[in-house]
């Protein structure tokens, strides 16, 4: 496929606010983890929290903690500047904007439940349900505050969204619906996702130590990411979206496939696209949750494609599984490995559970970069790989 | 943007399955207002199928009648499930429960809550492992998911089932949201055309245009409160075997222009 030039980034998440705070931490070593103090949560586990949102209002309907959230992230790196050039250049109409988020702003709709009338069990008057929790709130958020008038859309499809908008922007550029997308993803903290996660027993008591012989779940984290996707000009210079792939698993609701079907697919489709071999690839940016069984299912499957050589990492033990965002953040920390020439150690990772066989890195190494393949798998099976490289 | 629609499945109070929806929607018969069966698709495994939702099962329900009267391959199909709202059930079950003691949120609920369980179902049931987008755009999903599932085709040359579905919250978020009735709608589209495919539409975005209404009131009613019902100007034009435009309304400040090929 004809690779999109990701002109410009911006990332939001526990670590700071902006792309300098993750480059720090993550060639620092510096994990942004801690004992969960979200609200008034009582569950044992460690959380990826954004510092600032309580008191982050925004003065209109849209005012929530994902939007707080989502705000914050694009206040970053310039970025609306940059859009504004964008939207000069190629006109508000022509310039889409894709999403991902799993929960939205859902956390509006549970404290008004917890404040219902006691007689007639109605919401509070002040609940907003479509500029907070409507899936397409986010969206509306972005395409409002950035001024732009394309095509617009909310990808929900769990810890896959913020990868498969990547794909989707691909599909909207290439069907001449747009000439350039801003892709991205928000989700913050909630207590649906804590005790949901919590419910199915995957969420860790520790800081989550991915590939670990002592692994035991997930820590939720909150981040904001947003890029800018355009067909690239011969003139171009930086990083691109080499290729995707998307696929299902076809196996089971919350359970990966325990051969990493499914993830086979999908990496195999994106080195397809991209008519690359794997050995092309110099790093893989795992979706490296930290439970037991989608470790051990997307181990088979990266060694089912690189074999056991390539180098392999998960920055979940940085942020936290911050899952409608999770494909954006590692997008970009992709990029980031990219332009830095930096391939990050997978934090917290003591001892490689020896029945995986993946090149788990335990130190970070400094070193050529090219071609990243960055995993995101999610509930459902849904599965989205990106392959990103310089142009 | 050119693409072929082979099948169609619909469920929705009064309007139960395509072929006894087209005297309807061409005005032969009058609509009436019927209470809806509880679904059961029978291509979902009865133990999975035990462990969904209504909504999930007004979902697969159009999804699988629309696969029922195509010789395409179900394991070869891609899918894109379009909806606002999504588990609206589930959505009530979970919050009401973090407002109570201990916050006993049910682990099945919780995975049904995602906004892509129908389409994880759906993989199951049908074993395809193609791509598979769960979407949203508040009142203009049915548009979205159009341009979702047109796109997807037409790039990635596959044949794309389109589920559009929206089915009415329980109270108190009710008051909020009202989508009036549940309504789901199937669509299978070709990159090109099929033996058994009758309709080649031609998609375009726009910034101007009336948005095609229902004469019949309750239609019209159900049209302007479910978003998966924005899509009955369109089935009518299909059903009335005419040719000519139907305008959708997309985002705020667009349209979208359906052009049908009734041949």
């Amino acid at each position: 496929m004809t690779p999109l030039f990701i002109s410009a980034y911006t990332l939001t998440n526990n670590l700071g606010q902006g792309i300098k705070a993750s480059l720090y931490a993550l060639q620092q070593g510096n994990g942004g983890l801690r004992a969960c103090d979200f609200e008034d949560v009582t569950l044992e586990t460690w959380i990826g929290r954004v510092d600032g949102l309580e008191e982050k209002t925004i003065h209109n309907a849209f005012d929530c903690r994902n939007h707080r959230l989502a705000k914050m992230g694009l206040e970053q790196d310039n970025f609306t500047e940059t859009v504004s050039d964008i939207r000069m250049r190629y006109g508000a109409h022509r310039v889409g904007v894709f999403m991902g988020t799993s929960t939205s702003g859902i956390l509006h709709t549970e404290k008004a439940y917890q404040n219902r009338d006691p007689v007639t069990g109605a919401l509070p008057h002040h609940f907003q349900y479509r500029y907070t929790h409507s899936n397409y709130a986010l969206t509306d958020f972005v395409r409002q505050y950035l001024a732009l008038k394309g095509p617009a859309v909310t990808h929900s499809t769990a810890c896959s969204s913020s990868a498969k908008v990547f794909a989707s922007a691909y599909r909207y550029i290439q069907a001449g619906l747009c000439d350039a997308a801003i892709v991205g993803g928000v989700d913050s903290l909630c207590l649906t996702t804590l005790y949901g996660f919590n419910s199915l027993e995957l969420i860790s008591k520790d800081p989550c130590q991915a590939w670990d012989i002592n692994r035991s779940g997930i820590n939720i984290g909150e981040a904001a990411g947003f890029a800018v996707l355009e067909i690239a000009k011969p003139e171009d210079k930086g990083i691109a979206l080499l290729a995707y792939g998307e696929s299902s698993d076809a196996y089971h609701i919350s359970t990966p496939h325990p051969m990493g079907k499914g993830a086979i697919l999908a990496m195999q489709h994106a080195l397809d696209k991209a008519k690359m071999p794997a050995s092309k690839v110099d790093y893989v940016n795992l979706h490296g949750t930290g439970t037991r069984s989608n470790d051990a299912s997307e181990d088979k499957a990266v060694t089912h494609i690189f074999g056991t050589q390539t180098p392999c990492s998960t920055t979940k033990g940085w942020t936290g599984h911050t899952l409608g965002a999770a494909g954006i953040t590692e997008a970009i920390f992709s990029a980031l490995c990219i332009k830095h020439n930096f391939m990050p150690q997978s934090l917290n990772t003591q001892k490689v559970d020896p029945t995986l066989n993946a090149h788990i890195l335990l130190e970070t190494h400094r070193q050529p970069v090219n071609i990243v393949m960055s995993n995101s798998f999610g509930f459902g099976g849904s599965n989205c790989s990106l392959l990103l490289g310089r142009l | 943007m050119e693409l072929y629609l082979n099948t169609i499945a619909l469920a929705a109070p009064g309007l139960l399955g395509w072929l006894h929806s087209i005297p309807i929607l061409t005005g032969l018969t009058s609509y009436q207002v019927t209470d809806m069966p509880a679904f059961s698709p029978k291509l979902l495994p009865p133990n999975l199928r035990r462990r969904t939702t209504q909504t999930i099962k007004l979902a697969l329900q159009v999804a699988q009648e629309a696969t029922e009267q195509s010789t395409l391959p179900i394991q070869q199909l891609s899918t894109v499930f379009a909806s606002d709202a999504g588990n609206t059930e589930v959505i009530d079950n979970i919050c009401h429960t973090l407002s109570l003691p201990n916050r006993p949120v049910s682990p099945t609920y919780f995975h049904n809550s995602v906004h892509n369980a129908p389409a994880g179902y759906w993989a199951i049931a049908s074993q395809s492992t193609l791509p598979s987008l769960s979407i949203s755009a508040y009142d203009a999903s049915f548009a979205a998911g159009l341009l979702e599932a047109s796109t997807l085709a037409v790039v990635e040359k596959i044949p794309v089932l389109l589920v559009c579905y929206d089915n009415p919250f329980p109270a108190p978020l009710a008051k909020h949201r009202d989508f009036y009735a549940p309504f789901a709608v199937a669509l299978l589209f070709t990159p090109t055309q099929q033996i058994e495919s009758g309709t080649k539409i031609i998609l375009e975005l726009k910034e101007g245009g009336k948005d095609t209404q229902m004469t019949e009131d309750t239609l019209e009613r159900l049209r302007i409160s479910n978003p998966a019902a924005r899509s009955l100007p369109f089935l009518q034009k299909i059903a009335q075997k005419v040719t000519g435009n139907v305008i959708i309304p997309y985002l705020e400040d667009s349209k979208l222009w359906i052009k049908v090929h009734n041949t």
